[in-house]
């Protein structure tokens, strides 16, 4: 009893082949999708890599990379073999290697799958990855004079108009470390040498944050410094103020870039798992459909197609038994061939 | 003398009709491509529209989308009727329409062009529109309370910051003008009050600049307040004050940026007009040729094409002797069959007229 039996006369062959012939080209196409995604995916993360530390994992895309010039290779393979199954003479030669390329496919969806799935996981790695890079890209704002680090000031300001945002949490975290440079501190002030003295560590720690925090939008000139210290200005209470500087931190504004960025990539790999497994099954019915014609010499016979020969679950066993087989192969020879007698 | 004489066989004729038919649909997807350049400029210029003085700018991108929907109904049009053209019969159909439809076609060329001169000489309009705008934005600056003007503030910081300027012509166009709102100052505080009175119009002018001024490239955190006073930051030489803010001014920094945009954009049009011209040129051979086909009576003769029938000094003459004539319609004609009253048959009448009474 196979399954999703379907009858075939010569027409409808010629119509069958001709419509998987279509989609192996819209399949091509895909693959094309699917390496692009991972090259822009693998860009945008090289672009960041900094704020990174420069530990992102390349896993990702990379893997989409390849996924998508295999998709290429196989579904251009599958469109001329299509094309080919329309003429006996010229389908004969591709035959014998159909079994295998189908179990090829096959394989090369649940790939797919994996990498659909990694997708939506790989934001995870990502959060802390960019915690610690975005920690340490602060502690080196100050150090434009270490080469190596002097570009990190602009990276920063650059990531925080852009995306904006303010610190790793929130803009708090400026308050923490120092990111004034002490070439630029003039040591002989009294007010400079108390504040270096409060601190364990000997930072110049301040209230305040670098102008790229700042929001346009507030109807006020920015206040960047003394921001806790509401005397300082007049008619400001940092508790109520909204607009001064961007409440966001800037790791959750990259993760939700990122993530959004994985989210769409995913959703569009599993739409070309759909268009994939599509593409085998007609495959496999031209195959199975060209394979059992009534008379061979004539190719205007009717054919039957099917996507598995025997049921799911007789196919399983028959799997299961050749793998034991090939299993009981490896051992000693001596009684091997009862063995395999016995055991189909 | 015609100008631009060529023979045309039947099958040289029908090649043309064929090449023109093609050329028309192409000219239709470059009269798509001149509507999306102007709805382009539109939403480009329309984006700094606030920074702007005057609307006279958006003659430009208008007159290229007008001219680009033009295209593709007329080049359509000049599709149609090229495909008919291969064929005397169908011809006739279109004869009438022909001279026409050329002459529309040649106006319609002339405005191309003009498009694309207006995209080059824009930019002094440009300029002197950016100056006032950018003036009256820094003017309302600190005006985030006033409708109609609270979004100047958010307009002239990303304007800074993604063209990377400061102020009108350069920074120092921020010490002129109060761009911090007297909501925000401390009238009790003695310092703010001598720096209002220092002034003869009451204005809180100070030597600092806003945030958006700060440049990404300086190395050290950026310095905005007391720019004028060497001695108000540590180690603040000439490279420190080079790097700090932006040096370029934000009217400089604009006009490069349109200026560049409408430079390709006029390139383009040129092209296209010199695609159109030749289009142009060929419907017109395969009007005449067709014409003179007509003329001769016979589909399969050869014919002749032409630009002009007679040379250009021929027929401004001819243009002008119409005119004259048309001046001339009600004066005296010299032709004999017309019957025209003159002075000396009314003289006549009375004459006779005396004689009866005399004989009776």
């Amino acid at each position: 009893m196979a399954l999703m039996l379907v009858k075939f006369d010569l027409k409808k062959r010629v119509k069958l082949a001709q419509s998987v012939w279509f989609m192996y080209w819209f399949a091509v196409l895909a693959g094309v999708l699917v390496f692009s995604m991972g090259l822009f995916f693998k860009i945008e993360l090289r672009k960041r890599s900094e704020l990174m530390d420069n530990n992102e994992s390349h896993f990702l895309p990379n893997l989409l990379i390849l996924m998508g010039l295999i998709a290429c290779g196989i579904n251009a393979f599958g469109g001329k073999v299509c094309y080919d199954s329309l003429d006996p003479t010229k389908f004969a030669k591709w035959k014998p290697m159909l079994k295998s390329f189908l179990v090829f496919c096959v394989v090369f969806n649940a790939l797919l799958f994996v990498t659909a799935l990694l997708c939506f996981l790989m934001r995870i790695p990502l959060q802390f990855t960019l915690a610690e890079g975005l920690r340490n890209g602060m502690k080196y704002y100050k150090d434009t004079d270490t080469p190596g680090r002097c570009y990190m000031k602009r990276t920063l300001d650059l990531m925080q108009m852009e995306f904006r945002c303010c610190g790793n949490d929130n803009y708090r975290d400026w308050f923490e470390i120092q990111w004034v440079s002490n070439r630029y501190l003039d040591f002989s002030a009294k007010e400079v040498k108390d504040r270096i003295g409060s601190n364990v560590d000997g930072q110049y720690l301040m209230d305040g944050v670098p102008f790229s925090c700042c929001n346009p939008s507030s109807p006020r000139p920015c206040i960047q410094l003394q921001m806790t210290n509401n005397s300082a200005h007049y008619s400001y209470d940092h508790y109520t103020e909204e607009l001064n500087v961007w409440k966001r931190g800037c790791r959750d504004a990259l993760l939700s870039y990122y993530g959004g960025m994985m989210n769409t990539i995913g959703a569009l790999v599993i739409l070309v798992i759909m268009l994939e497994i599509a593409v085998t099954v007609g495959m496999q019915y031209v195959n199975s459909s060209l394979s059992t014609l009534a008379n061979p010499e004539d190719p205007e016979s009717e054919s039957e197609g099917w996507i598995l020969e025997k049921t799911v679950k007789e196919t399983f066993t028959d799997i299961m038994d050749k793998m034991k087989a090939m299993g009981k192969g490896g051992k000693v020879e001596e009684g091997g061939e009862a063995a395999v007698a016995t055991v189909s | 003398m015609a100008v631009g004489k060529v023979t045309f066989s039947k099958a040289e004729r029908e090649k043309l009709a064929e090449v023109l038919w093609l050329l028309n649909w192409i000219s239709v997807v470059t009269g798509v491509i001149l509507f999306s350049l102007g709805l382009f400029l539109k939403v480009e210029i329309q984006k700094w529209a606030e920074v702007m003085s005057e609307h006279g700018t958006f003659y430009v991108p208008h007159m290229l989308i007008t001219t680009g929907l033009a295209a593709c109904c007329i080049n359509y049009l000049g599709g149609q009727i090229c495909l008919d053209c291969a064929d005397t019969n169908k011809f006739l159909r279109w004869k009438l329409v022909m001279m026409p439809y050329i002459v529309c076609t040649f106006f319609f060329t002339s405005c191309v062009l003009a498009g694309a001169l207006m995209c080059y000489s824009i930019r002094s309009q440009l300029e002197e529109s950016l100056f006032l705008g950018l003036r009256n934005a820094m003017r309302y600056y600190k005006d985030t309370d006033t409708p109609g003007r609270c979004y100047l503030k958010r307009t002239v910081d990303m304007l800074q910051i993604q063209f990377q300027c400061c102020g009108n012509t350069g920074y120092r166009d921020w010490f002129q003008i109060q761009w911090i709102s007297s909501r925000y100052l401390d009238m009790t505080n003695s310092a703010v009050v001598d720096r209002l009175r220092s002034n003869v119009e009451g204005k809180y002018l100070m030597d600092g600049v806003p945030f958006s001024c700060c440049s990404t490239f300086s190395p050290r955190p950026c310095i905005q307040q007391h720019l004028n006073n060497r001695t108000a930051h540590l180690h603040y030489d000439q490279q420190s004050q080079q790097q700090n803010l932006w040096r370029r001014g934000c009217r400089q920094a604009l006009l490069d940026h349109y200026t560049g945009i409408m430079e390709s954009i006029g390139l383009t049009v040129l092209l296209i007009w010199l695609f159109e011209l030749l289009v142009l040129t060929g419907v017109r051979y395969l009007q005449t040729a067709m014409e003179n086909v007509l003329l001769l009576g016979d589909p399969d003769l050869e014919s002749y094409g032409w630009i002009l029938e007679n040379s250009l000094a021929e027929m401004a003459r001819s243009n002008f002797n119409i005119i004259k004539n048309l001046g001339k319609c009600y004066q005296v004609d010299d032709d004999p069959n017309i019957n025209v009253p003159t002075a000396a048959a009314e003289r006549e009448v009375p004459s006779q007229q005396v004689q009866v009474p005399v004989t009776s």
